[in-house]
């Protein structure tokens, strides 16, 4: 699993990957920072979080479409698939990757706590426990969009259908509200990761909501794992 | 010491393999020959645990690639038929990505490395990356990744497609080379390169096994004729006339015309009768010179479009 992390975590930097994700995030969220705090003269940080919190939708899919997309495509997924690991060590490397990266990006907006801190006060509880939850969700938005990746030999597609589900996920709330029968908006309920969040960007968060993000993440690894397997049973 | 047994892989309906067998020895190099698209492939993606059949299965000393896959993995390298490279890693970073997938112990990747590359011959290119390579620095590159943690079995499918004739020839003296300490299966729709390589041959089409033996048990009984092309100046319908008429003559052929105002012919006779002499008298006699005479002997291309056609016919 650790070979799989290093070579992933290595290609994001080798390739422009990790640097456009990293720098299309820290562009949007210091524009909104911007606005929002410094034009604002807001020292909120979780609200800030909560304003950026949309980015990752159309973000995470730029670190995850190529994860098994490209393995397929340039048939390399041959020797992983022949070696000594295993599928799970294989997908939880890549994730583990991503999520990497991820954390990477998100250490970067900490300098906008920085400016805030130097100019007013700050509420570390509220700060720690909104920066947990943010960074949860992103890892539950990457695990979607390994999901996909191991669908589709194809990166573009891969990239646009888990925007689309992520995009979806972001409606979700808004979605419960005007469907009428109360099984089906229970059942969407579950997936609701913004409902989830919310709780940890007003620092009152629980175990459950921990368990919540990881089982979520877990699910789609999973599930990951599972259509890999399929398709060695039914292809060729 | 590989035990194929009835493996059968469908796409719906349609059978790729279809109730494959066969056995593959300790420290032979075995051949695995059929045309394209007869079930290669499939197949040694199955003995390789990257696909599952839909039937049969595969033990290694007695281990299931399913049941135990890490166990037999460990012991299998496989240089797919496109090398499963990864373009923008240097040829370095790449093999030690390997050795450490393959679980090559970290002290020992240097020295192990450095012995893989000799192997191969790619030691001045471990620092170029792998997407200006050429394909036959690339092929070399896929064959040294099958060798990583050195497996005791290396199968290689197609190894020698897309490469110039003198890295063909490279990469043949390579194989024979790995068999004198490995088992090794080479997959393959080229005849004479498993004629130079291999000791033993199986043989599919339309995804069954049509035959396994080894090469000189295969060319008996259809080698016994001496065959020979002949390019006689003159018409077509006197040159057969004079040829059928030699004694020792079996078979007479015409195959047309490749040179004006003159006819080939295959001619075939006993191994025991040489008609050679005798046809260039009566040729001569008739006032038709022979332009050209070469021996074709009997060839694995035969052995192969008989057994192919023979089951076809079945």
């Amino acid at each position: 699993m650790l070979a799989i992390w290093k070579r992933e975590l290595d290609n994001y930097f080798k390739t422009s990957i990790g640097y456009v994700f990293m720098g299309f995030f820290l562009l949007v969220s210091g524009i909104l920072f911007t606005f929002n705090n410094l034009f604002g003269s807001s020292g909120d940080i979780p609200a800030m979080l909560q304003s950026i919190s949309m980015v990752p939708i159309f973000l995470a899919p730029v670190l995850t479409m190529r994860l098994f997309s490209e393995e397929r495509k340039n048939k390399s997924e041959q020797m992983l698939l022949t070696s000594p690991l295993s599928l799970t060590s294989i997908v939880a490397g890549k994730y583990l990757a991503a999520v990497t990266v991820w954390l990477l990006t998100l250490a970067g907006t900490f300098l906008f706590v920085l400016i805030i801190g130097a100019y007013g006060n700050l509420y570390w509880g509220e700060i720690i426990s909104s920066y947990v939850g943010f960074a949860m969700m992103g890892a539950c938005f990457i695990a979607v969009g390994e999901l996909i990746s191991a669908s589709t030999e194809n990166q573009v597609t891969a990239a646009v259908i888990s925007i689309g589900i992520n995009f979806f996920l972001w409606v979700i709330d808004s979605v419960i509200y005007v469907v009428p029968v109360k099984f089906i908006s229970a059942i969407l309920e579950w997936f609701s990761l913004y409902a989830r969040f919310d709780p940890f960007a007003r620092a009152h968060f629980g175990i459950s909501g921990v368990l919540y993000f990881v089982s979520f993440s877990v699910a789609f690894l999973f599930l990951t794992i599972r259509v890999i397997d399929k398709r060695r049973w039914s292809e060729g | 010491m590989i035990e194929i047994q009835n493996l059968t892989k469908r796409y719906g309906s349609k059978f790729a393999i279809r109730d494959v067998t066969f056995t593959i020895k300790k420290g032979e190099i075995l051949g695995f020959l059929g045309r394209n698209g007869a079930g290669k492939t499939t197949t040694m993606n199955i003995v390789t645990g990257y696909i599952s059949a839909s039937e049969g299965r595969v033990l290694l000393d007695g281990h299931d690639i399913l049941d135990e896959p890490r166990l037999v993995k460990r012991r299998i390298g496989y240089l797919p038929e496109q090398p499963p490279l990864y373009q923008d890693m240097t040829v370095e970073e790449y093999l030690r990505f390997a050795c450490a997938i393959k679980e090559v112990r970290p002290d020992a990747v240097r020295a192990h490395l450095t012995d893989v590359c000799e192997l191969v011959k790619i030691e001045d290119v471990r620092k170029r990356l792998i997407k200006n390579l050429s394909k036959g620095y690339r092929q070399r590159v896929g064959l040294a990744q099958a060798l990583v943690g050195n497996p005791e079995v290396i199968i290689l499918d197609e190894p020698t497609v897309g490469l110039d004739p003198r890295q063909i020839l490279e990469i043949r003296t390579l194989i024979k080379r790995l068999g004198q300490d490995h088992t090794v299966v080479l997959s393959s729709h080229i005849l004479t390169e498993v004629a130079d390589v291999c000791e033993r041959v199986v043989i599919i089409n339309k995804g069954n096994i049509v035959a396994q033996d080894n090469l000189e048990n295969l060319t008996k009984g259809i080698g016994e004729a001496f065959r020979m092309t002949v390019r006689v100046a003159g018409s077509e319908n006197e040159a057969k006339r004079v040829l059928r008429g030699l004694d020792g003559a079996k078979y007479v052929e015409p195959i047309g015309s490749k040179e004006e105002g003159s006819h080939d012919f295959i001619v075939e006779s006993d191994r025991q009768s040489d008609i050679r002499k005798q046809m260039f008298s009566a040729l001569s006699k008739a006032g038709m010179p022979i332009l050209m005479l070469r021996p074709s002997d009997i060839t694995l291309e035969d052995i192969f479009l008989k057994l192919t056609s023979d089951s076809e016919e079945a």
